[in-house]
């Protein structure tokens, strides 16, 4: 009897433990080996001499990706030097939103000439693993991979210049500084990603 | 001919709804007055393709069934407050169910306060059960029967 209780409990206990779904702070994120808009594949441990990362979930069409384009641009400048370097991960199914094509990625990364890679998560497997749900979404990784923030740039997505709140900056300011991120997750209004159909 | 032009103008102007702009405490109104007409919320703004798909599915329920109260509440604001803009996408599509604006800053401060289970990403649609407590989120596009569906589960 008393092992069919312990057998019930522990039934109960696996029944009741929340499915994973996603990364939490505090959790060791994966790397990846995605392609690049220069055509070369990119994995996080390509960056040797990196003290941290920061994953950005994006994509060509949604306009908050839109809105915040010129800043994730800002946050490589300021931090790439720092060797914290913005990942941009495009995971949008392009038969869902054509805008999101391949060949998109490659004319838009040339015409803001961005200097960090924009990677296609063709399988979704990396959003899903991390559990990105909206574009833009930034996950700040340090350098073995524990992930420090997860959730918006800032607190404005409008006007970059009302922003009071900077997440991510604050985040990785204290990467670089061994302490922990003053704010560890935050929510915003965003375009789902588009997952492909089941 | 030209009075004739006139009236049409001023009919379709007047049968345009009026577009309000609420607070998270209206909305969270709206998620608790217990009431016995279930609950459906739906998260949408104009520049979200996967919401405006939807949206038609709203209108057919409404003329369907008087057993629901169907609010959509319009997020345009977080990224332009304007709200000619929605006012103009309501009256360019006719939408005949409520549309609200909800006017507040600060996304990360209320989102939770709406569903803890809420990303933030849109579309999303919150079906409530007033009277026991019962809801459903979903946070994707929605398809042909599928709020038919979340409707009979918060029901019984």
């Amino acid at each position: 009897m008393k092992k069919l209780v312990v057998v019930l409990l522990a039934l109960i206990a696996v029944a009741a433990s929340p499915v994973k779904n996603g990364f939490e702070v505090g959790d060791t994120a994966i790397d990846f080996k995605l392609k690049n808009v220069d055509g070369k594949m990119v994995s996080l441990a390509d960056y040797k001499d990196a003290k941290g990362y920061i994953v950005i979930f994006d994509c060509n069409t949604c306009p908050y990706s839109k809105a915040y384009n010129q800043r994730i641009i800002d946050l490589n400048t300021k931090y790439a030097a720092k060797g914290v370097p913005v990942i941009a991960i495009n995971a949008n199914d392009p038969n869902v939103s054509s805008g999101d094509s391949f060949e998109e990625m490659v004319r838009i990364a040339k015409k803001k000439d961005y200097k960090y890679p924009y990677l296609v998560d063709e399988t979704q497997e990396i959003a899903k693993a991390y559990g990105a749900t909206n574009t833009p979404h930034v996950f700040v990784l340090s350098k073995d991979l524990k992930v420090t923030y997860i959730g918006a740039i800032d607190d404005n997505s409008s006007k970059a210049d009302a922003v009071t709140k900077r997440y991510v900056e604050d985040a990785v300011d204290a990467l670089l500084q061994g302490k922990a991120a003053p704010t560890t997750k935050t929510k915003a209004i965003g375009c789902g990603i588009k997952w492909k159909s089941a | 001919m030209l009075f004739a032009l006139f009236g049409v103008i001023l009919s379709v102007a007047t049968s345009a709804q009026t577009i309000n702009q609420i607070k998270l405490k209206d909305l969270q109104k709206l998620l608790t007055t217990k009431t016995d007409r279930v609950q459906v919320i739906n998260f949408w703004a104009t520049w979200c393709a996967p919401c405006v798909k939807e949206i038609p599915l709203f209108e057919k329920l409404k003329t369907d069934n008087s057993n629901i109260d169907i609010t959509l509440v319009s997020m345009d604001f977080d990224l332009d407050p304007d709200p000619a803009k929605v006012e103009r996408f309501v009256s360019r599509k006719g939408l005949k169910n409520k549309v609200v604006i909800l006017a507040e800053t600060d996304p990360n401060s209320w989102i939770d306060k709406i569903d803890k289970s809420w990303s933030g990403a849109l579309p999303a649609t919150l079906i409530v059960n007033t009277q026991t407590g019962k809801r459903k989120l979903v946070q994707k596009e929605l398809h042909e029967g599928d709020l038919e569906k979340l409707i009979t589960e918060v029901s019984n």
